[in-house]
């Protein structure tokens, strides 16, 4: 289980998949035009999401 | 862990308007922590932008920001640390505001070694206007204007920067988010002139015109291309056809053009 | 005491003008026939604390003084003909970002390159209409060395006050002129510093004007965080397109030198009671006409002098009474034909109105005034 929980800022998220393509454990999706937290399980906190995404749209918190 | 972004950004101006994909936002978020690693005090702090997408950046900055005309940003931003040498300057920009509209600003701005950053985002393309080519395109691209391939050679900013005197020139790419406050917060921490390029993307105006077929695509060759320079001092140029150098390129020591005005005064006064 | 006295080039009183005024930064770059104003203050502005910096362009030294400005420094630059050209769309940008400045234009004839060691007054137009869009301008238009320096002083008092570029534009005569020159004390002339904010930085905005015309500028370094744009903006500096604030914002940033015409407008007048024939002419030219006002009168001509020192906001009450008590008015100015059209317009047909000019890079003699009086009489 992962000590991780991400949060999606929908508000801010223009659904570039930036995030999804470049999660090393696959833990994102895209979902239509917004992205979806599929497997927050497999989160290693690598923070490449949260570093990459150009909307500030996405976070990784301690759970 | 989640980095506190939003201390730094003005209340109600996310979303931004950049297009979904583009780097800029990236750079913001490097330029933020960057600042915060330095701890500037963003009352005492000036950003300074010109004209386009990336010139956009300041406005969502909670600082002493100046979005100024096209091109013009390190002139006015010389003012701003001539007239108050104790205010940290940013400027910030793109390739055609700084290196076309903006190239007899920019090279004097080296010259002079005066005390500021400047991170010019380096997408290739004029963005806001929809696409036309820029000092910075890659010869035989298309852009709106280049129809049948760019026939103009290209800019390379950096080398630019070095040539006209800058004392701290450093190049990265969106892609490498964690390098770009890594050179940021160098380049503030340097006393003078210092040049943060950061190869940027445009899926809207110019990744679909060149054949990338998404933003990630974009992001891919970006981070397949940078070779870090002390790598590159060991490869050969065919090896290094088509990649570009990133990291510290250059870097030296040199009187700072507003402590060498503080010695004008000195003498005028007749100290 | 008797008071300090000089021969000075009109130039160099500029420059002293602008110590006086409490300018601590200039931003420029080498045009003459206005170069002494740098050269003086390259010399003087270190000596206050200040500090000078020669750009590497026109449109450079216009965005350098902007930015100097914005961190309270009262900020000048100076060029002539074809340097205000260049400056033109940051005279906009000061403008519509409200940033007080001053820019000294030595006029030299034109278009394009001209005649640059000849004197001109064909930059008065352009010191109202140069830059692109709807905006107000203020321009004044100093006679005499001693004035240059007052003047100058007055366009930082202007600056400041209505937060906005001021101009002041002398021809080359006027520039290069030497002249015996008493300098006021401290404290004679009135010196004004633009106004505090009057909120903390929490509340501040930039552009509220709900206390007035001109909002409150801060500076950049003192607290206060804002933004600045060349975009039409709302109160709080940020850009909109909203048609309500944009028409606002647009029509207070004209509305604030428009209602304070009274406050801004200066002029002196000679003779002009009785006056049948009213020569309208400035700078150079009105010290010229004022000599064809003296000789006219000994032939016992009635004629006057009308010598505007703001040229912008124009000086239209007091003309269009003159236009309305004379018969005629002789606008005599170094052009082909520029602040006569004002005239023409502001004297609505009440009176005749011709126009005496002089592009050849001679300025215009008593004579040629005299003989124009003698024709329209």
């Amino acid at each position: 289980m992962s000590s991780a929980r991400l949060e999606v800022i929908e508000r801010n998220c223009k659904g570039c998949s930036i995030c999804v393509e470049f999660c090393p454990k696959n833990v994102l999706e895209m979902d239509m035009f917004l992205v979806k937290v599929a497997r927050p399980e497999d989160c290693i906190k690598c923070m490449q999401c949260e570093l990459l995404c150009p909307d500030f749209a996405i976070k990784v918190h301690d759970a | 862990m989640s980095y506190d972004y939003e201390k730094s950004i003005r209340p109600g101006k996310l979303p931004h308007i950049w297009c979904p994909g583009c780097g800029h936002g990236i750079v913001m978020k490097g330029l933020i922590r960057a600042m915060d690693t330095c701890g500037l005090d963003r009352t005492n702090t000036a950003i300074v932008s010109g004209i386009g997408c990336a010139s956009r950046l300041p406005g969502y900055l909670d600082a002493c920001t100046l979005h100024t005309a096209h091109g013009r940003a390190a002139a006015f931003a010389t003012g701003v640390k001539m007239a108050k040498p104790s205010m940290n300057v940013i400027v910030c920009g793109g390739d055609g505001d700084g290196t076309a509209i903006g190239g007899n600003h920019f090279i004097h701005a080296c010259r002079r070694n005066i005390d500021m950053t400047y991170v010019v985002m380096n997408n290739f393309i004029y963005g806001m206007t929809g696409g036309q080519f820029s000092p910075c395109t890659p010869t035989g691209a298309k852009a709106s204007t280049t129809p049948y391939g760019n026939p103009d050679p290209v800019f390379d900013i950096s080398k630019l920067a070095i040539g006209a005197g800058a004392t701290f020139v450093a190049r990265t790419t969106a892609a490498h988010p964690r390098e770009i406050d890594k050179l940021i917060t160098m380049g503030i921490k340097h006393k003078g002139m210092a040049i943060i390029e950061v190869l940027d993307d445009c899926p809207t105006t110019y990744g679909r015109r060149n054949k990338f077929r998404s933003v990630v695509d974009m992001m891919k060759h970006l981070k397949a291309n940078a070779v870090p320079a002390v790598a590159a001092a060991k490869m050969t140029a065919e090896q290094l056809q088509g990649k570009f150098l990133t990291g510290v390129l250059f870097q030296e020591e040199r009187p700072e053009y507003t402590a060498q005005y503080a010695e004008v005064i000195k003498r005028a006064q007749g100290a | 005491m008797a008071k300090k006295v000089a021969l000075l080039q009109g130039n160099q009183a500029c420059a002293a003008g602008a110590i006086y005024a409490g300018a601590k930064f200039f931003a420029g770059y080498p045009i003459t026939p206005s170069t002494e104003v740098a050269e003086e203050l390259s010399n003087e502005l270190p000596k206050v604390g200040g500090s000078f910096i020669q750009m590497e362009d026109e449109i450079a030294a216009m965005a350098a003084v902007i930015g100097g400005s914005l961190t309270g420094a009262k900020s000048i630059t100076a060029t002539s003909g074809p340097g205000v050209s260049l400056k033109q769309e940051l005279i906009g940008y000061a403008c519509i970002a409200e940033v007080p400045c001053v820019i000294i234009n030595v006029m030299r004839g034109g278009p394009s390159t001209g005649m640059p060691t000849g004197p001109g007054q064909s930059d008065v137009m352009q010191a109202m209409w140069g830059t692109h869009g709807d905006h107000a301008a203020i321009a004044l238009v100093p006679s005499t060395v001693q004035e240059i320096f007052t003047e100058t002083v007055r366009a930082f008092n202007l600056a400041e006050k209505y937060r906005m570029p001021v101009q002041v534009l002398f021809d080359e005569i006027v520039g290069h002129m030497r002249e015996r020159i008493e300098f006021p004390e401290p404290g004679e002339l009135e010196v004004i510093d633009r106004a505090a904010p009057t909120v903390g930085p929490a509340e501040y905005k930039p552009y509220d004007a709900t206390k007035g015309q001109v909002p409150p500028l801060a500076a950049f370094g003192s607290g206060y965080k804002f933004h600045v744009t060349g975009l039409n903006k709302a109160a709080d500096g940020f850009p909109t397109t909203k048609a309500e604030y944009v028409d606002a914002e647009e029509r207070r940033q004209i509305n604030k030198v428009k209602d304070n015409a009274d406050d801004i407008v200066k002029f002196e007048e000679y003779l002009t009671e009785d006056a049948e024939v009213v020569i309208w002419a400035y700078g150079s030219t009105a010290r010229s006409a004022r000599y064809a006002v003296n000789e006219l009168r000994k032939e016992g001509v009635k004629v006057g002098l009308f010598r505007p020192l703001t040229i912008w906001p124009f000086p239209e009450k007091r003309t269009f009474e003159l236009a309305k008590q004379c018969k005629a008015i002789v606008v005599a100015e170094m052009n082909l034909g520029q602040m006569v059209l004002e005239v023409e317009r502001v004297a609505k047909g009440n009176c005749v109105v011709v126009h005496e000019g002089r592009v050849d890079g001679e300025p215009i003699n008593p004579g040629q005034i005299a003989a124009k009086v003698k024709e329209v009489l």
